[in-house]
């Protein structure tokens, strides 16, 4: 019960926010009156007439590349910042690599990136997970660093070997820091796939708003703006549901 | 029986420090079913004795032998139960599978009645799905001593286990903590700055003195595990006795 009413709480707080915002976009809409800025009624007039016959589509490729790219930086940054955190030597070697290529903004490295695996999917994806692998590093690293030797203390004592270890101890730990991590590199992730869908592709958000705005479509590009955006708000949706089921350990700290 | 031959442990020295002796010559026998209680004032290397049988030092600072029933420590072949200060729980896991986590590492099988026995005699069958951070210091103790009373282990080594806790939870804890002994008479070894602890609980007490930790005297305790000697005028002159001893080695040190 006490779990339904928290989850009522927070959907009508998303609801109220949705609201506020609406009205604050046909608030500025009426008031310039400017073919740029639509109201709010239109837009969603026209985004239920194409959704299906041509928004989805897009919206699923970036979809897909979100879901691509973030898959293979947890394939690679989990083990990496495993490793990093567990065995102090690795670390030794391996923090100095990734302090010196974290920093390089990700977006500079795309013409590169473009010339090596071109135009297509693999650049694109490639991009997503250049943007969240070294979070996922960093924040798999520093919350096993963070833990006290007293914790492995006990099972140590017992021989419980690295899988137990891992799976008593490393996983269970890092596993909030990691939802945190993933959700902080989502939002740039999402911006700069549309910067990314914007060059070699005909499909994706990013390809339908700046295509609608070519052709001076407005209703079209704003529905594309709304859709991704609710892009956005279903990834960390899915993030919250995800912590919510497995850290409940947490909250009560 | 745990048997400790001449060790001495130091910490690697780091860059052009020399190396950190925390144990001198260290050699002691505690008797298989007995109850050892080690005291000294800070500094005296109590807990680094507890973490050497632990196996839990870097083998490269250790010298002397050490045993548990004639073999070598080893993690892997005998079952060390070991609780730090901290209680050595897992706050992701819940109190149940907290109990059950020993037993689970060392792939033992969990007798279900006795599970359920331990349990409702520790007043813990309504916790067990909370999480440890919804648990009081004295609740997470008691799962701390469930988890070691469950898994039975050939030895079980306790770093001040019952320091954490307020006077009144505390006397509980060690009354809780000798009924559950006294069934399975595990050899033990406790860490304490309390004297009246050590007197209460341990059979043989360990006096350890500091700079570098060596033993000071190794006495047996005829007044232990029995509440109404608690009161005795034996008891109460141990305990001072016992008291002015560790204020002594701290006065000869110098209070640095």
């Amino acid at each position: 019960m006490h779990e339904l009413q928290k989850t009522q709480r927070v959907l009508l707080s998303y609801f109220l926010g949705a609201v506020f915002l609406l009205a604050l976009w046909w608030l500025i809409a009426e008031l310039c009156e400017l073919p740029i800025i639509p109201t709010p009624g239109k837009v969603f007039e026209r985004l239920a007439r194409i959704f299906t016959a041509s928004i989805a589509v897009h919206g699923f490729y970036s979809l897909w590349r979100i879901a691509a790219g973030l898959l293979l930086a947890v394939a690679v940054g989990f083990p990496l910042g495993v490793i990093m955190g567990y065995f102090k030597k690795a670390d030794r070697y391996l923090a100095p690599v990734v302090y010196l290529t974290y920093p390089i903004p990700k977006i500079a490295l795309l013409p590169i990136l473009m010339l090596l695996a071109g135009v297509g999917e693999i650049s694109k994806i490639c991009m997503i997970f250049l943007i969240i692998v070294f979070q996922v590093v960093i924040a798999i690293r520093d919350a096993i660093r963070a833990l006290p030797q007293e914790t492995y203390d006990p099972l140590y004592s017992l021989g419980a070997n690295f899988w137990q270890i891992f799976r008593e101890v490393i996983f269970p730990a890092s596993w909030p820091k990691f939802l945190t991590a993933i959700r902080v590199a989502m939002a740039t992730a999402i911006s700069v796939l549309f910067f990314t869908e914007t060059f070699g592709t005909q499909y994706g958000m990013g390809y339908f708003i700046m295509d609608a705005w070519l052709r001076v479509n407005y209703l079209d590009m704003y529905a594309g703006i709304v859709v991704l955006s609710l892009l956005g708000l279903f990834l960390f949706g899915c993030i919250d549901l995800v912590e919510s089921v497995t850290c409940r350990w947490q909250k009560r700290i | 029986m745990i048997e400790v031959k001449h060790l001495s442990f130091a910490y690697a020295g780091q860059g052009e420090k020399a190396p950190f002796l925390t144990l001198e010559d260290v050699s002691l026998t505690v008797p298989k079913g007995t109850v050892c209680a080690i005291i000294g004032p800070s500094g005296c290397g109590k807990s680094t004795l507890l973490k050497a049988i632990a196996g839990l030092l870097p083998v490269h600072g250790l010298k002397g032998s050490l045993t548990i029933d004639g073999a070598a420590v080893d993690p892997k072949k005998k079952c060390i139960g070991f609780m730090p200060q901290s209680y050595g729980l897992l706050p992701w896991r819940t109190a149940e599978e907290n109990i059950r986590l020993g037993c689970k590492i060392r792939h033992k099988n969990i007798e279900e009645a006795s599970f359920k026995a331990l349990c409702e005699k520790l007043g813990l069958l309504d916790l067990l799905k909370r999480y440890p951070g919804e648990l009081s210091g004295g609740q997470q103790q008691r799962v701390s001593l469930a988890r070691m009373f469950l898994l039975k282990p050939d030895v079980l080594l306790m770093d001040e286990p019952f320091s954490a806790l307020d006077a009144i939870t505390r006397e509980e804890m060690q009354e809780v903590f000798l009924h559950l002994w006294q069934q399975s008479r595990v050899t033990t070894m406790l860490v304490t700055h309390y004297v009246e602890e050590a007197l209460y609980l341990g059979g043989k007490i360990l006096l350890m003195q500091p700079n570098p930790g060596r033993i000071a005297e190794f006495l047996d305790n005829p007044l232990a595990g029995d509440d109404a000697k608690r009161d005795t005028p034996a008891f109460t002159a141990m305990e001072r006795e016992l008291r002015r001893k560790i204020q002594a080695m701290r006065g000869g040190n110098g209070h640095a």
